[in-house]
């Protein structure tokens, strides 16, 4: 090797050690140093709408309060069976209307101030209040006299309302009617305090979007508080010396990453910035069952998948035509080929298990059957064809997909001409309400535990049944559960629902929700559960 | 000229007031028409609690009656809180966000001209031969992968692949080499495109034929009279391009989680959250019209025959 | 103001753009660019009629993000669906959009350009700050606003489409004909009193087609992919239908695990806008008035 030439090879090497090292050097990724230092980074769908419980509505800002705010009941993060939070113990009158919390002694908010009755009393008080214009507000309206303060007819008097504070720790709540699932209401966002002394220093009682939210201002009774918030970048959450389990607290810091975009937030998993992803893109759910079969998890969710037929337009006003619709489904070939996130197909409304309660089974896959009914609609109606269907979905490569297999199915099976629109958002929500369509695509999360937050829906006036369907039965039998005596004629009103609605067809339930999200094995004491409640003071990392 | 200069000036500023008030006033209007707003959601909310969230924001008050209260908090400087993102002022939002996208646009400005305008000049002085075909080639590559394409590409290679930078965030100095090249690579393409057709354009005309008989040297020809001609697409091009790079890209900030102002312009629409609609567009609109006028400026330096106008 | 508008060339023209037209046929790379993209406009417009074997809305759904083989020359999508069939069938959306919306911007843009540059004074500033605000407004809003006023509609498309589409092509025709409207020959054409239409088509026209032919060959494929993201207001192709801006749109974030599904729209995508480029490239030289003095 002449001169000239071992230069270049001395070059060449220096060159590829520097590349090399630069590839080395590489500071330990968020995974790495948070395992060691106990921070958790969590991403976290989309930047919160804001951080006042009393204000906002999503799921992502649900995740962030629950570190920074406690409710008078926590959740078992296994069960999700009621625990004491803030209240220590409560008694429940034997008619079910009044329920007595006594607060902890020792909890105190992150000021250092103490925690009393009264300030329950406050944030009931500040929520209902008409002129906060609340939109979670109407959790609260269980409570005797609250639906008339908080729609403010004819100056109602705050001391109507059930709620009263006995003493600094006592809290008396009362009913408008007996509500076997108000202990999990209470775990609702609606439902948690806020700090009276911050929210009057920040301005009004009444005013929304004050500062009181910011880092610094911000006072809880959370197991933590809040320290940083970047739009668009991070919110952290840092332990609250405060809380009255401050000992069993594990975790120095929670990092949320308002990620919006699945695959950035996958990518994001896969370098090491995040210990958990808020969902998976069904694009890669096959290939990491693969590559990383101990990290992927399918855990069911409490959310029915479902198209909406609109009963009032031709030819969806016939039952025989909704029946076929929704019997001509391969739900199993949906599942497996579309979805592919191991949900289970659904052939009844309530997901199976909400709150101790299963349907029977109401719908199959018949597509003989659903042949045979459309023949008799077409004979009965003087037809040759059955009038095109047209299916809105708003836009989504997810909804999109499940959409055209629909459609093949429609069409391929029963003949029929099938038409796909999709819209924005905004204007697909519009059309919906407006029963602007002919059958639209849904999806529904249980607010809590209970059947009740599925079955209401379809309530002649509930503001969510949007298909213009109405039967006087199936009203009547969701009265008569939220009276009724025991839990047995409950459920068994809720099954003669479903049964009601397996048959009429407004509404063809496709598949029950399940939570496809990447976790990093050194997550401790982050159990599955059906309304993905992680409760953080039970955390913990190790790594494996 | 400099009085002229300066009276140009000032007429074009006084023209923008007008112009940003016909801005406001429609898009005030457009984001009101629209279906749905900003607290519409998938679970509808009882009437009376819609009537309580309209009334604490004045939306039951007549649409004329909100549109001259909101004109009169503008003329204040006060673009209002967004109504998305509850607790946050419009004028915070952008204040926050801006400088984020200001950073990503320069960066992917100096490499989309860095790149565009030598690989232009050189194809341009090389016509027909492959000093041509392999930069435009290479430009007609930048154009043929769109932003959506190219970001997860370079990701591929330099983050899942090599392991140099991260894949997305904007916590250190790496953060900003994938985005800015990848949104700096499609607008070099652009460049090179419109810089090898003006060069062409001009080197045929016969000012540059006489310099070059005359025997001028090729980079006196391509620096001193060729390249003010040749500019005058590109300058255009650039004024609108530079609007839309500095205030962000919301493809790119949404593939590599950077927390700038392009995924507020396009979130605000599809949340319907009016104030924050209007404050960004009328911040893009002020990005435009200064460029704009920036660029009818530079044209009249470099063409004295086109008068400022 | 119609004065602009091209008018038919006059008869001592006929020559110069026989000249024109002999020029571009020797041009070889301009010629290779024709025959390839009329192979790709004619695989899509007759394609789908003559490979029958696979339909593109024809789901399968077990058969779902199948290897390119045999059967399925470019693979499947996620529902089974012949990716062969759906290019070619995008292929049809995405060059009729493509051409025609290019095509309105080019009329419109360099009508408004032209007009605006060579009268110049108050309505040049008036039109200029037009364009201003037609940048500033909110696409998003005014596509949402154009489909709930009129609802969906193909030709809304091109209205959406070329609404924004023509305005840096306005600026750069204006900024054109603002240095040529003061050169020597427009001038002595003025002096000869020759009318303002008769300028602008015979003097200044020609002189702009350089900068026009190349902001067009770059505006075909930014109305292919403004076409993508139109769809997703709703607006646009209508699935199971595709486009190729949809289909590279699908394809791009599953580029590491089904490469087939980015790659072969993206080589359709790729192949016009290089022939048409070249296409665009050969005009240009043809129809260059100082070319022929070479």
């Amino acid at each position: 090797m002449n001169r000239a030439g071992r230069k270049v090879f001395c070059l060449a090497t220096a060159i590829f050690l520097a590349a090399f090292q630069i590839s080395c050097q590489r500071p330990l990724s968020n995974v790495e140093s948070g395992n060691r230092d106990q921070v958790l980074h969590l991403g976290n769908g989309t930047e919160p709408q804001g951080l006042d419980p009393h204000i906002v509505t999503g799921v992502p800002e649900h995740n962030i309060l629950s570190a920074l705010l406690e409710g008078l009941v926590t959740e078992d993060p296994k069960t999700l069976q009621p625990q004491p939070g803030a209240a220590e113990s409560w008694t429940i009158s034997p008619d079910g209307l009044v329920y007595t919390f006594r607060l902890r002694k020792n909890a105190r908010w992150s000021n250092g101030d103490a925690h009393t009755a009264q300030d329950y009393v406050y944030s009931f008080r500040r929520i209902l209040n008409p002129a906060l214009g609340a939109q979670y507000a109407y959790m609260l309206h269980v409570l005797r006299g609250a639906r008339a303060f908080n729609e403010g007819k004819s100056k109602v008097a705050w001391e109507t309302v059930g709620v009263e504070a006995l003493d600094d720790h006592t809290l008396r709540l009362t009913l408008e009617h007996p509500t076997p699932y108000f202990l999990e209401l209470l775990n609702h966002y609606s439902f948690w305090p806020v700090h009276p002394g911050t929210i009057e220093r920040f301005g009004a009682f009444e005013k929304r979007g004050t500062p009181w939210t910011r880092p610094g201002n911000f006072v809880g009774n959370g197991a933590f508080v809040l320290h940083e918030w970047r739009v668009n970048s991070r919110i952290i959450a840092t332990p609250n010396p405060h809380y009255w389990g401050a000992a069993n607290v594990a975790l120095k810091a929670i990092h949320f990453y308002p990620i919006d975009s699945a695959d950035t937030e996958e990518r994001a998993y896969r370098s090491g910035f995040i210990h958990r992803t808020q969902t998976v893109p069904i694009h890669r759910i096959d290939d990491l069952r693969e590559r990383r079969p101990g990290e992927i998890k399918f855990e069911t969710y409490l959310g029915t998948y479902f198209y909406r037929l609109n009963v009032t337009k031709k030819p969806l006003d016939d039952a025989r035509v909704r029946r076929a619709l929704a019997l001509s489904v391969d739900r199993a070939g949906l599942v497996s080929n579309i979805t592919r996130g191991g949900q289970q197909p659904a052939f009844h409304f309530c997901p199976p298990g909400t709150g101790g309660f299963t349907a029977g089974v109401g719908l199959k896959y018949d597509v003989e059957e659903a042949k045979r009914l459309i023949a008799d609609y077409l004979k009965a109606t003087g037809q040759s064809r059955v009038p095109p269907i047209e299916i809105l979905y708003n836009t989504s490569e997810s909804h999109k997909v499940i959409a055209e297999a629909i459609q093949g199915m429609w069409r391929d099976k029963l003949g029929l001409d099938v038409k796909l629109l999709n819209q924005e958002w905004k204007v697909y929500l519009d059309s919906v309400m407006q029963a602007n369509y002919l059958t639209s695509r849904a999806g529904w999360i249980g607010d809590y535990n209970d059947p009740n937050t599925f079955l209401d829906m379809w309530l002649t006036d509930g503001g969510n049944n949007n298909t213009g369907w109405t039967h006087a039965r199936y009203d009547e039998l969701i009265r008569q559960a939220s009276r009724a005596p025991d839990i047995a004629a409950r459920l068994a009103c809720f099954r003669e629902a479903e049964e009601i609605l397996a048959r009429e067809v407004p509404v063809v339930p496709l598949y029950f929700y399940v939570n496809v999200t990447m976790r990093h094995p050194s997550v401790q004491g982050w159990h599955p559960n059906v309304l993905d409640h992680h409760p953080y003071q039970h955390v913990r990392l190790k790594a494996p | 000229m400099q009085t002229s200069l300066s009276r140009f000036i000032l007429v074009r500023l006084l023209q923008a007031l007008p112009v940003l008030f016909i801005i406001a006033t429609l898009t005030f209007f457009m984001v009101r028409l629209a279906p749905g707003g900003p607290f519409s959601g998938e679970k509808k909310i009882p009437k009376e609690i819609q009537a309580n969230i309209e009334a604490h924001y004045g939306f039951d008050k007549p649409l004329h009656v909100q549109y001259v209260r909101y004109m009169g908090h503008l003329l204040r400087g006060d673009l209002g809180p967004s109504f998305k993102y509850v607790g946050w002022d419009v004028a915070e939002l952008i204040r926050r966000s801006f400088p984020v996208s200001l950073q990503l646009g320069v960066f992917a400005l100096l490499i989309a001209l860095g790149l565009g305008l030598p690989a232009g000049i050189i194809a341009a002085l090389h016509k027909n031969t492959a000093a041509d075909y392999v930069p435009m080639g290479m430009a007609m590559v930048g154009i043929c992968l769109p932003t959506f394409v190219m970001g997860p590409l370079l990701i591929l290679l330099f983050s899942s692949g090599l392991g140099w930078f991260s894949p997305m965030g904007w916590y250190s100095w790496r953060d900003l080499v994938l985005p800015s090249l990848t949104l700096g690579l499609y607008y070099a393409a652009y460049i090179a495109r419109l810089t090898r057709g003006g060069m062409l354009e001009v080197l045929s005309q016969d000012y540059i034929r006489t310099a070059r008989a005359k025997g001028a040297s090729t980079s006196r020809l391509v620096f001193v009279h060729a390249l003010r001609g040749a500019l005058q697409p590109v300058i255009t091009f650039l004024g609108p391009a530079m609007a839309g790079l500095i205030s962000g890209s919301f493809i790119i900030e949404t593939i590599f989680f950077i927390p700038g102002l392009g995924r507020f312009f396009v979130n605000a629409a599809f949340n319907r959250d009016y104030t924050m609609v209007i404050g960004t567009v009328l911040f893009y609109a002020v990005l435009i019209l200064a460029l704009n006028l920036i660029v009818d400026i530079v044209q009249a330096v470099l063409n004295p025959k086109s008068r400022l106008e | 103001m119609s004065t602009a508008t091209p008018t038919t060339p006059a008869p001592e023209g006929a020559s110069l753009w026989h000249d024109a037209w002999l020029r571009l046929r020797q041009n070889r790379m301009a010629v290779a660019g024709f025959v390839i993209f009329a192979g790709i406009t004619l695989l899509c417009l007759f394609g789908p009629t003559f490979f029958t074997r696979h339909a593109y809305d024809k789901t399968q759904l077990e058969a779902h993000f199948k290897n390119p083989d045999a059967t399925h020359w470019f693979g499947t999508d996620a529902l089974g669906r012949d990716v062969f069939i759906r290019v070619l069938k995008g292929g049809q959306i995405s060059l009729a959009v493509g051409f025609l919306a290019t095509a309105v911007s080019i009329l419109i843009g360099v009508t408004y350009g032209a007009c605006s540059g060579y009268v110049g004074g108050k309505l040049d500033a008036l039109m200029m700050r037009a364009v201003d605000i037609l940048y500033s407004l909110p696409f998003t809003i005014f596509v949402i606003l154009l489909m709930v006023i009129f609802g969906r509609n193909f030709i809304l498309l091109f209205i959406a489409i070329g609404a924004v589409e023509w305005l840096t092509m306005a600026r750069i025709v204006r900024g054109q004909v603002l240095v040529l409207k003061h050169a020597e020959f427009v001038e002595a054409a003025r002096a000869l009193g020759y009318s303002t239409p008769r300028i602008l088509a015979h003097h200044i026209l020609p002189n702009l087609l350089g900068p026009v032919i190349i902001y067009a060959t770059l505006t075909v494929p930014a109305v292919m992919l403004l076409e993508a993201v139109l769809s997703f207001l709703g607006l646009g192709v209508q699935s199971p239908m595709s486009s190729w801006g949809l289909l590279i749109q699908e394809g791009a974030e599953k580029m590491d695990i089904y490469p087939w599904l980015l790659i072969f729209p993206a080589l359709f995508f790729s192949a016009t806008l290089f022939s048409l480029n070249f296409i665009g490239d050969g005009l240009r030289d043809a129809l260059d008035p100082r070319a022929a003095k070479d």
